[in-house]
């Protein structure tokens, strides 16, 4: 027993490394191999400059460190076999070797010439991502993180959205990339869309200016990453990358006012009635209410509360009914409303594209 | 030759035996007012063995319900103060109070001292450390109580600003966290205040600084360090509290603050902080590796000089636990190369113990299985963090799983393993007996497999975008097996845990008898019976070299012909 | 047992003593709180949004400053007074330092005084209020906990308990004394010079 457990010790070390390498190689090769959105949002997928340049870096950086775990973890798992006692050993101690200054020397050294070269190639990188200079067909977009969702407002073109943000996909002959401005009305946030780009942090009273260049259309996935309180486990995002048309379409349609249809007047009047005005804004209503979402294009959007739910009538109707049944402890109180409210209001807001 | 009581300088043991107390009350008694620094430094253990099992559970809960997406069995409320709670207990109720327990059992025998240089401090700093533990846990029934999980801190062990200001964090979570940290911080500061001077004031003749174990270097380095590492907490803490409760306005972005001054405080904290909890784990493995291996540690003075510039270089790099929060190129910059200098040092070390164990004789014993283990995983968690380092891919890793990987893999993987190692070591002399071989490679195994399954796989999880402080996950985002495998790998180490308790009570009572030198060691603690006497040495120790137990042993060839 | 050398400096074993090493370490301690407090206030200088600012209602505390440095003296005088063994001079001087403090502390109220009621600024009014009675509350503080310390001590030399064997102790006390002073020199400048 003690035999086999002395050569579990090194060799069950080695197997486990090995086998942990392998693992991670597949995985990584397989994630790799994919373009544009991916269910999974792996930072193994990059679709846009930034992320594309840091996975670069993390290529070289990771064949560093490897070369390093092999070296130094051979030549472990080499000297616990190489060197454990023996049974029949005769209680001598081994020669005692104090030192060398040589040896020791040299694995100074190597290491100073390893971080040198890591630094040079990583400042390098910062600055390209950290300092571009920002292209005059940049597309603008202002990112106020809230709790628990977040508000994207388009300066220029006179947009204002919540928790799905569009932008054009920015082709290598034709760059368009959208430059985000991020601002917090509340707690820390942090925007992370991992095939988009690294994350930035929306801190109060601290604009930050981040930036993405997304080469594939569809929709990329993310959430906040930055712990903001009860709810921050379903504060998602959504980034949709449209072509150039399709993202006119889209601008053009976020610019009408809310929809006035007469059939839904009930659910209408339940709104600017029942206090929802105090949170949310609807253009083109009396509603202006800036603590919750804009609702102005809620029924063009694909899910609700930042994600929390489908945007279906059905989630629609419990969401109101009572938030918690998606995000317990969401800012949105539940609102008090029979059931005969609650309808007429999803059949008004079903008609908000 | 193991077995024989070796006379340092001729000293015979004549002190007559320490009848046991009569009553239970009698024996409380002696604990609760001791100042002895062997009593002490068992309290702190104990202390810690006890939360280390507290915040273990709530790290089972928490995987409980991250094991598959959609889970209910931790409401997100409960869910934010339990990861908050565990981060906060292993940190300062774990951590801080084994390597400090540790500290105060070894050092002064270490050094052929009778005590600690105060002992009256010693006792009141772990007083108020263990008042501070309970003020902490109050909070889970402060509040409404346990219906609603009470008022326990849930903004995350870091607990960035805003969130803790009055307005995001009503009632008194916060004001727990911050009072119990103030507390336990004045007792941190006591107890280093001691190390300190105990190891420059109290060195046995002949100890010169470069004669002390090494494990006596590191506390006193790790002490130095304490003290301007905790005391920036402690600040931050005051301030956080006069925001809360006297209107002002540190933190208060509406009255032109900056919330990001407390990410810099906390961190000019709490990273000096993970050198203080991993030093000492450094300490116990030049203990234990070299007594394993049969030789030396190789480069004495480069481990010297290695923790020395780890401490100083620590306190330059706070900053890259903060590179996603819009500072200039040119101070991302900075903190990478810090950042990357600070892992020269550290990556000498583990060459040095890798020198150790080459051309000795090395034993599988259950203290030395678990450094070997630290070793490798320890040169894991350093390339994990060049990795972290790198500021454009921190931009990717940073509040993903891949961070909370690389941090227990160092927090676990190496102090976590290193304690285990030291216990098994030390035990012994603690308590005269030794802890169950048998059981030792149980908990080894398990502890070690259960480790990896969890904290290898969660390398993965954060490569693939899953970002931590989250109650769930959305199912369909490809995170679920591997977070069902980490749940698992949990509960493994869970097991693990066990048998190592069980294997403490029992041999305690039923263990082989160790006699002063169980394992053919070469420093002062070995020279003296098991358990000590309360006054360590009858007579006061004279060394002339860093093994003097080797040299008494081996009177042809003494490492005093070889030290420089 | 072979030949033992006797290494060269082990005839003379001494190290340095217990009571100033463990000082010494407190103040590197104390030192590092008061550096993040310092820090704070400088972070913020010329950020508060809303009045009263420092040029309008700060005056320079010359007369404090002087009582509080010259305690130093003071406590300096009557240390060497103790290791003479002149216990009736080195209480006077002690005395002194400790009248010499307590109108350092005095005068601080007073100043705060005029602070609150005249100029309205409080630790809540803005961000220069909370970093300026955060950070020389926090030396006040200390100021005040030396006193105390002081006054017992004197106490106990009035009762005859202090004697001329305690002088060692008496300098390490005097050590956390100097420290408070050298950390009203920072704060002076900080407060009172750079940020008006």
């Amino acid at each position: 027993m003690r035999f086999l457990i002395r050569e579990h010790g090194a060799g069950a070390i080695r197997r486990r490394s090995l086998a942990v390498v392998c693992l991670f190689a597949a995985g990584a090769m397989q994630i790799a191999r994919a373009e544009g959105p991916q269910k999974t949002p792996s930072i193994f997928a990059p679709s846009s400059t930034p992320a594309n340049s840091i996975l670069s870096l993390s290529w070289f950086v990771l064949a560093i460190t490897g070369g390093i775990f092999v070296t130094v973890g051979g030549l472990l798992v080499w000297a616990l076999i190489r060197y454990r006692a023996r049974p029949d050993d005769d209680g001598s101690e081994p020669p005692q070797i104090y030192g060398s200054t040589q040896v020791e020397l040299a694995w100074t050294v190597i290491p100073v010439l390893i971080v040198v070269v890591l630094f040079l190639t990583t400042a390098r990188i910062i600055f390209a991502i950290q300092d571009a200079p920002k292209p005059q067909a940049a597309l603008d977009v202002t990112v106020v993180g809230h709790q628990f969702w977040w508000e994207f407002r388009y300066p220029k073109l006179g947009v204002v959205t919540a928790n799905e943000l569009h932008v054009p996909v920015s082709p290598a002959l034709d760059p368009q990339p959208t430059f985000l401005h991020l601002l917090s009305a509340d707690v820390d946030h942090s925007f992370w869309v991992p095939q988009l780009a690294g994350k930035t942090d929306l801190i109060p009273n601290h604009p930050n200016e981040m930036w993405i260049e997304p080469k594939h259309t569809g929709v990329y996935l993310g959430q906040c990453a930055q712990f903001c309180g009860i709810e921050h486990a379903k504060m998602l995002l959504r980034v949709v990358v449209d072509t150039p048309e399709q993202f006119d379409a889209w601008v053009q349609q976020q610019k009408q006012p809310g929809v006035q249809d007469a059939s839904v007047a009930a659910g209408r009047h339940v709104f600017e009635t029942e206090a929802c005005t105090n949170c949310h804004t609807i253009a083109g209503t009396a509603a202006r209410g800036t603590f919750g979402p804009d609702l102005t294009h809620l029924a063009s959007r694909a899910t609700l509360a930042s994600g929390a739910a489908m945007n279906t009538p059905e989630n629609l109707h419990a969401w109101i009914q009572d938030p918690n049944t998606f995000k317990p402890g969401a800012l949105m109180p539940a609102m008090q409303l029979s059931d005969q409210q609650i309808n007429d209001l999803v059949a008004y807001l079903e008609t908000l594209r | 030759m193991a077995d024989q009581t070796l006379p340092i300088g001729g000293a015979i043991d004549v002190t007559p035996q320490r009848r046991s107390p009569a009553l239970l009350l009698e024996w409380l008694h002696g604990w609760v007012v001791t100042v002895d620094h062997k009593r002490l430094g068992i309290l702190y253990v104990v202390y810690g063995i006890f939360f280390l099992l507290v915040a273990g559970a709530e790290a089972l809960a928490i995987r409980v319900q991250l094991a598959w997406p959609g889970m209910h069995f931790l409401s997100p409320e409960t869910y934010n103060e339990f990861f908050t709670m565990h981060g906060t207990t292993m940190v300062f109720l774990v951590g801080m109070t084994i390597v400090f327990g540790f500290a105060n059992y070894l050092v002064p025998i270490m050094i052929g001292a009778r005590d600690m240089a105060f002992p009256r401090l010693n006792a009141f700093s772990f007083w108020l450390t263990a008042f501070g533990g309970l003020l902490l846990y109050y909070s889970f029934i402060g509040g409404f109580g346990l219906y609603g999980m009470g008022a326990a801190p849930d903004v995350g062990w870091w607990a960035y600003a805003p969130l803790t200001a009055r307005a995001f964090s009503p009632g008194h979570a916060m004001d727990y966290w911050a009072l119990s940290l103030i507390v336990m911080g004045f007792g941190t500061l006591g107890t280093a205040i001691n190390v300190i001077t105990t190891t420059l004031s109290m060195r046995c003749r002949g100890m010169t600084l470069l004669r002390m174990p090494l494990f006596v270097w590191l506390m006193l380095v790790v002490s130095g360090l304490t003290l301007v590492t905790i005391t920036p907490l402690t600040a931050a803490q005051i301030m956080l509290t006069i925001d809360r409760y006297l209107g002002g306005h540190f933190f208060d972005a509406q009255a032109g603050g900056q919330p990001v001054i407390w990410m810099h405080f906390f961190w000019i904290f709490g990273h000096p902080e993970v050198y203080v909890l991993v030093m000492p784990a450094f300490g116990i493995a030049s203990e234990i590796v070299p007594v394993f291996s049969r030789k030396a540690i190789f480069g004495y003075p480069a481990m010297v000089a290695a923790s020395v510039g780890i401490a100083f270089v620590s306190l330059g790099v706070w900053a890259h636990h903060m590179f996603t929060v819009g500072m200039t190129s040119v101070g991302n910059t900075f903190f990478v190369l810090s950042t990357m200098l600070v892992g020269i040092p550290t990556g000498i070390k583990i060459f040095n113990w890798l020198a150790t164990l080459w051309g000795g004789k090395i034993q599988f014993r259950t203290p030395m299985l678990f450094c070997l283990a630290f070793l490798i995983q320890f040169l894991c968690a350093g390339l994990t963090g060049i990795m972290l380092s790198v500021a454009p891919w921190n931009w990717q890793l940073h509040n993903s799983y891949f961070v909370i990987a690389h941090f227990h893999y160092v927090l676990v993987g190496a102090i976590v393993f290193n304690i285990f190692a030291g216990i098994y070591y030390w035990y012994p002399k603690v308590t005269g007996r030794m802890l169950d071989e048998t059981l030792g490679k149980w908990h080894f195994w398990l502890f070690f497999i259960g480790f990896h399954i969890t904290f290898d796989t969660m390398h993965f999880v954060g490569f693939l975008g899953m970002p931590r402080s989250i109650y769930t996950y959305e199912p369909d985002r490809g995170w679920n097996l591997l977070n069902l495998i980490i749940s698992i790998g949990g509960f493994i180490q869970g097991i693990g845990v066990l048998f190592f308790a069980w294997n403490m009570v029992r041999s305690h009572f039923k263990g082989k008898v160790a006699g002063n030198d169980p394992w053919d060691a070469w420093t002062l603690e070995w020279s003296v019976p098991s358990p000590p006497p309360p006054y360590n040495f009858v007579v006061d120790p004279v060394v002339h070299s860093r093994r003097p137990l080797w040299d008494l042993k081996h009177p042809e060839d003494p490492d005093w012909k070889y030290e420089a | 047992m072979s030949a033992i050398p006797v290494s060269p400096g082990m005839e003379r074993w001494e190290l340095p003593s217990r009571g100033r090493v463990g000082m010494l370490s407190l103040i590197i301690g104390e030192s590092a709180i008061f550096t993040i407090f310092v820090v704070a206030y400088v972070y913020y200088i010329g950020k508060s949004l809303s009045p009263p600012y420092p040029q309008q209602v700060l005056e320079i505390p010359f007369f404090n400053t002087v009582c509080l440095l010259s305690s130093s003296i003071t406590i300096w005088l009557a240390e060497r007074q103790i290791e003479r063994g002149k216990m009736r001079r080195f209480a006077a001087w002690w005395a002194i330092t400790i009248a010499l403090g307590a109108i350092f502390i005095g005068g601080t109220a007073i100043e705060w005084h005029k602070l609150i009621y005249v100029d309205g600024l409080t630790i809540r009014t803005n961000l220069f209020g909370t970093t300026f009675y955060s950070l020389v509350g926090l030396h006040a503080t200390h100021v005040v906990v030396g006193l105390i310390g002081l006054t017992i001590i004197l106490l106990f030399t009035l009762t005859g308990h202090v004697r001329e064997q305690h002088s060692e102790r008496i300098q390490v006390f005097a050590l956390y004394w100097h420290f408070v002073d050298a950390v009203w020199v920072v704060v002076f400048t900080v407060v009172y010079i750079a940020g008006r």
